[in-house]
């Protein structure tokens, strides 16, 4: 039987590929959210150092600052805590105006 | 994440075995259970994701960990590799099923008009007894046909298959439920068959068909009414005939 159904989802699948490609990449997952954010605990989001991005950890309103911790991650080689709310001033400066609060792990793949 | 953990990870998916990958958030520390043993707390928050399939974060002995559960994928099976199946088979993968279309008739089931799907050409009872339906897998018959349909649909009602569903009119229906409790199936067993096959959107095209029974399946795994089966006809109903 053939599995080769790597579906739009599997975002593990797609930075195992750009991994494999020789690309750097870190892993961005929604660990804890409250309220009314966007997207489930488990959503993950994979980031290249070259700036590739799939996946989604909130439908669009921190891609951008996940994207740039993601990017600090893979230089440091340290997996990082980030914590976004409407009530967090860094948060409302990166717009999670769709409200709620969420928590991501961003972690370079080494 | 380790490239070596995210192989295993991806090797045990590959396997279709229950997986949950374990994170401390402190440090980014992670664990593969039940692929490593590890304390009872953690253990049993891991089992505790794998059955709610909710991802969570918890605090153990001070410690927070993310708990992030990956079960083997859901399975649509698909007996008859006709144009419905054509329709269904784009739509199973981004709603997180893989598809496996059954159809020993070797001319309909071919890669060119069913690509990405899995293919098994063996006859319906010898598939399905390989295939063993469990309560993540919906079967869907498509043929017509009741040499395939039904030994199909008798190995379905013998397993915990979370949605089976049967093309075909009332009357076809009527037909095969009298077949099926020749098979020795109560009415309680069959009340388990969605027939006709897909929620009433007054489909007429095959992919209005196919999105009809993919909404379907999809409300019977998220548990909604909808996906709920219906009511048998009564027996009244079906002897002065309804044809649909």
């Amino acid at each position: 039987m053939t599995t080769d159904t790597t579906h739009s989802e599997d975002i593990l699948a797609i930075a195992a590929d750009w991994r494999a490609a020789g690309e750097q990449v870190a892993i961005a997952t929604v660990v804890e959210t409250w309220g009314s954010s966007p997207r489930p605990a488990g959503s993950r989001l994979a980031v290249t150092a070259s700036g590739r991005l799939m996946g989604s950890v909130s439908g669009g309103c921190i891609e951008g600052a996940v994207a740039d911790a993601a990017k600090q991650a893979m230089a440091t080689g340290q997996p990082q805590l980030l914590d976004f709310g409407v009530s967090d001033e860094r948060a409302w400066e990166v717009g999670l105006s769709c409200g709620g609060k969420v928590k991501v792990f961003v972690e370079p793949l080494a | 994440m380790k490239t070596e953990t995210l192989a295993r990870l991806q090797a045990e998916r590959a396997a279709q075995n229950p997986v949950v990958l374990l994170t401390r958030l402190s440090d980014g520390a992670q664990h593969l259970w039940p692929q490593e043993s590890l304390p009872d707390a953690l253990a049993d928050a891991a089992r505790t994701t794998l059955g709610t399939e909710k991802a969570a974060s918890v605090t153990i002995d001070g410690e927070a960990w993310f708990i992030h559960p990956h079960n083997p994928p859901l399975r649509i099976i698909v007996v008859g590799a006709v144009h419905i199946a054509q329709a269904m088979a784009p739509m199973a993968a981004p709603l997180g099923f893989e598809m496996i279309v059954v159809d020993p008739r070797r001319a309909f089931a071919t890669a060119e008009r069913l690509p990405g799907v899995s293919l098994n050409t063996d006859w319906p009872d010898e598939a399905m007894a390989a295939l063993k339906p469990d309560a993540r897998s919906a079967v869907v018959t498509l043929t017509h046909d009741p040499k395939l349909d039904d030994p199909a649909l008798d190995a379905a009602l013998r397993s915990a298959a979370f949605y089976i569903g049967a093309l075909g009119s009332r009357r076809t229906h009527a037909k095969r439920v009298a077949r099926l409790k020749d098979l020795g199936h109560d009415d309680d067993a069959i009340a388990r068959i969605h027939a006709p096959v897909g929620l009433d959107i007054a489909a007429v095209t095959a992919p209005e068909i196919a999105l009809s029974v993919m909404a379907e399946i999809v409300a019977a795994r998220r548990g909604a009414a909808l996906g709920a089966p219906r009511p048998q006809p009564s027996e009244a109903r079906i002897s002065i005939g309804i044809s649909a």
